[in-house]
């Protein structure tokens, strides 16, 4: 009787430990489903919409000017941020408003990017942090589900 | 006949079964838990790498520990250069966020630690490309692939006062 269940246990923990190993490798390597909240990136993507992020380009360096990206955040290395690249190494970027007289410019330095949520207006990035490490990189964004979708996915999540 | 597709078959499956068991289980752990690395250059003699380039010291990277991004002053970490991002660099932390440091050979002569960030130096001041040369490294860098080292227990020592930037916290 006791030794049914003993096997039972182990059969149970050796499970769990095998699939989640396969999931932290899949999140790690491949990719994962990620729920934006906050309003830096509207109007492409919404408050608490619910988003496809790929890892490889990560891993093979093929983040592009433009691509929507994760990354953890530089002042707090628990949460992460989610901003569109402008500038790759060695770009010259304007840092100024447009309503200052002289422009000012930088230049992104060897090894960092430059990111800007599409909301300029409600955005703290590097334009309040300065250009932060490729390293922080964890994904790019490349679907988002609709609308009506995610809804059902977060009903689904909470229920 | 029948018999040895039957074989096959059995074997095809054994196999698929150890592979996808064994793999992710194997990548997770050396991902999360621990897993071992040599070390090459000079920046942290004499501590690492004593003998130069005669012999590279082989030292175990404990990724749990700093699971929480918890580091103290003193750790000898490795991190992914701010650099090249495809290059790991292996340095001693000196400073946490909110210290300020008394720097050597930085362009400000002090410096305070922003938030999220760590001040990181290795021990062989000169021949060392640390936070002297890039500013303080962001603790999420460090974190991506943060791995505070428990090394090579025979050289392992405290740094010696005078051979870093002094801290006042």
């Amino acid at each position: 009787m006791l030794r049914g269940v003993l096997g039972k246990t182990f059969r149970l923990v050796g499970y769990t430990i095998q699939y989640g190993c396969i999931a932290h490798c899949a999140f790690e390597y491949v990719g994962g489903v990620v729920m934006c909240s906050g309003p830096s990136m509207e109007p492409t993507i919404q408050n608490s919409d619910v988003v496809f992020a790929e890892n490889l380009s990560r891993h093979f360096y093929g983040i592009q000017r433009g691509d929507i990206v994760i990354a953890k955040s530089p002042s707090d290395p628990k949460s992460n941020i989610c901003k569109r690249v402008i500038g790759l190494e060695g770009d010259k970027i304007l840092t100024n408003s447009p309503s200052d007289f002289f422009k000012s410019h930088s230049y992104v330095p060897t090894g960092h990017v430059w990111l800007e949520g599409d909301n300029l207006q409600n955005s703290t990035d590097s334009r309040y942090y300065g250009p932060i490490p490729y390293g922080l990189i964890r994904g790019r964004i490349f679907f988002k589900i609709l609308k009506r979708f995610s809804k059902v996915l977060i009903w689904l999540s909470e229920a | 006949m029948a018999q040895s597709k039957g074989w096959v078959r059995r074997y095809f499956k054994a196999f698929c079964k150890g592979f996808f068991v064994a793999v992710p289980v194997a990548v997770t752990f050396l991902d999360r838990v621990a897993c071992v690395a040599r070390v090459e250059g000079a920046s942290m003699q004499p501590s690492l790498n004593p003998g130069g380039s005669q012999s590279s010291d082989v030292v175990l990277l404990n990724h749990w520990k700093v699971r929480n991004f918890e580091v103290q002053r003193g750790d000898i970490v490795s991190l992914v250069s701010p650099k090249n991002p495809e290059q790991k660099i292996i340095k001693r932390v000196i400073a946490l966020e909110g210290d300020i440091v008394k720097t050597m050979g930085h362009k400000n002569r002090y410096v305070k630690v922003p938030r999220g960030h760590i001040w990181v130096e290795g021990d062989h001041h000169g021949h060392s490309f640390d936070s002297n040369s890039f500013g303080p490294q962001k603790e999420t860098t460090t974190i991506v692939y943060f791995h505070a080292l428990c090394c090579h227990i025979l050289q392992f020592s405290l740094p010696q006062p005078g051979w870093n930037s002094q801290v006042f916290n």
